[in-house]
């Protein structure tokens, strides 16, 4: 498909004699919101490693926006626009929250080998970031390091980081993993005012999340995609349900 | 003072980008052979050789970083300690100029052709304002964009390459920079003693620097000068009372790492806190 913000095309990935990635083909139209559901070692997470850059595919290609980046650094998709969230909050400890933000405007901004001029009161970094924040609804949190956030805080800040970097394709790994009800709402809240600004890959096991936020479902089971479709297609779908959703939906 | 220098150099390094560099003396030496062969053929003037040795002890660490950074952590270490020692055996052989027994300058260098390095007072001064200026650098550029960069990766290097940064151009900029520097306390250190020699690249003398750097506070640009006076000043006053000083100063460095992991300007910051509170 041409006009697809990202496209796999025959991905394979394998550790040792464990395939976790099986000939995968798999697209993201423009401002799609594209949930991977699937049980605990389906290769979610090794699938959005190989989209990022931080894992190599083993053959198969990755292209982004119309251009082959299968063999292109982390840090080069990056500045593509592509941006993404950990499954473990990936976050600098030390740095306060507005600076972590600020960190990812600075890198879209350019210019980092700037020496001189203290970056921690630039507004054209805190400006955008601040905005970053006031999107997740931690701008009151702004100068709290941030490796003592509470947990759902630091979930929120790792949304305000892949925002802040305006990307054209947001990878999202878990967002929701490990918060509480009430944290996973204003999640999906804050998700679902995001929806359409962006083009997202969301992996997700709160069904409850996926099912409200998704325009396009696929279900991956031992690196091979089940079924893909919409919700309410994949909802019915009796493979979909045998294989996975039948536990998940008790 | 000299060392003061090389050892914010180094605190850059270790203290903000995590990189534990054990042949930073290395640098120093350049700096200082740099002085010591020019002279050797008639070129005292610190327009010029003032520059070259930045240039050379900058270039070796673009060189060598180029290969250290593709490694991290004890390879990291290992790898900086050879190319250090590398350099020490390089000099120990330059038969032409003292190999072994090291270079005697014949004088100070003279600035745009006054003997302004000859006066003591004027070169105390001289080397107060290299240290001034060193700090100020170092501080400017650890709050800059390019320092913000270089402390994250510190502490999220993969954090870092995926908000876009290409981690190891910075790293290598910072050790480059780090380099130029010790070049730089080099370059002071040979028209201080109005000598070469290789010793001044030993591991040993790398050491010492990361001992310094530890002992005054690591990430702190103010812990590595107070670390780098402390210890020469310990090393004065405890080798006055025997020439085995380092029996009393090594269980003294442990208690220091122990118990005030902020080094010694950790310790006071604590005990200022302390006083505040009553």
């Amino acid at each position: 498909m041409a006009d697809a913000v990202l496209h796999l095309e025959k991905l394979r990935k394998s550790f040792g004699a464990l395939v976790v990635t099986d000939e995968l083909t798999f697209d993201v139209m423009p401002r799609e919101l594209h949930a991977v559901i699937g049980p605990n070692g389906a290769g979610k997470t090794t699938l959005i490693n190989q989209i990022s850059g931080l894992v190599a595919p083993d053959s198969g290609t990755i292209l982004f926006a119309g251009r082959d980046i299968t063999a292109l650094p982390t840090h080069a998709r990056a500045e593509l626009g592509l941006a993404r969230s950990f499954q473990v909050s990936s976050i600098v400890p030390g740095f306060s929250a507005l600076e972590n933000v600020a960190l990812a405007v600075q890198s879209r901004a350019g210019s980092s080998f700037r020496v001189l001029g203290r970056a921690a009161a630039e507004a054209a970094l805190n400006g955008p970031a601040m905005a970053a924040l006031a999107d997740v609804g931690l701008a009151e949190r702004a100068h709290i390091p941030a490796g003592e956030l509470a947990h759902g805080e630091k979930r929120a800040l790792e949304l305000a980081i892949a925002l802040a970097m305006q990307p054209k394709l947001l990878l999202l790994d878990e967002p929701m993993a490990g918060t509480g009800r009430e944290e996973t709402a204003r999640l999906v809240e804050v998700l679902r005012r995001l929806k359409g600004r962006f083009s997202v890959v969301l992996v997700e096991h709160d069904m409850t999340a996926v099912f409200a936020l998704a325009d396009r479902i696929s279900v991956l089971i031992c690196g091979r995609i089940l079924a893909s479709g919409t919700p309410a297609g994949v909802r019915a779908d009796p493979r979909v349900v045998a294989a996975y959703l039948g536990d998940e939906m008790e | 003072m000299i060392f003061a220098i090389a050892a914010v150099a180094l605190d850059l390094l270790v203290g903000y980008g995590a990189l534990i560099s054990f042949g930073h003396a290395a640098f120093i030496g350049l700096g200082a052979y740099a002085v010591g062969i020019l002279s050797v053929y008639g070129i005292t003037d610190a327009l010029v050789s003032l520059p070259v040795a930045l240039a050379v002890s900058a270039a070796y660490a673009l060189l060598t970083g180029v290969i250290c950074l593709r490694t991290s952590g004890v390879y990291f270490i290992m790898i900086t300690l050879a190319f250090g020692q590398m350099a020490f055996f390089t000099a120990s052989s330059l038969a032409p100029f003292g190999g072994d027994d090291g270079l005697t300058i014949a004088a100070r260098n003279t600035l745009a052709g006054f003997p302004l390095l000859r006066d003591e007072r004027a070169f105390y001064y001289v080397v107060l304002f290299c240290l001034l200026g060193t700090y100020v650098f170092c501080r400017a550029l650890v709050g800059s964009r390019f320092g913000r960069v270089v402390r994250g990766a510190k502490e999220n290097p993969v954090r870092m390459a995926t908000i876009g940064f290409d981690v190891y151009r910075f790293q290598l900029a910072t050790y480059v920079i780090a380099g130029a520097l010790a070049g730089l306390s080099g370059f002071l250190l040979a028209n201080a003693t109005e000598f070469v020699s290789p010793a001044y690249m030993s591991w040993q003398r790398s050491g010492e620097l990361i001992v310094m750097v530890l002992l005054g506070g690591l990430g702190s640009l103010d812990g590595a000068i107070i670390g780098a006076a402390a210890y020469l000043l310990t090393e004065e006053w405890l080798s006055g009372f025997t020439e085995h000083w380092k029996v009393i100063f090594g269980p003294v460095l442990v208690l220091v790492v122990l118990f005030a992991r902020g080094g010694l300007i950790g310790l006071a910051s604590a005990l200022v806190r302390r006083f505040a509170r009553g």
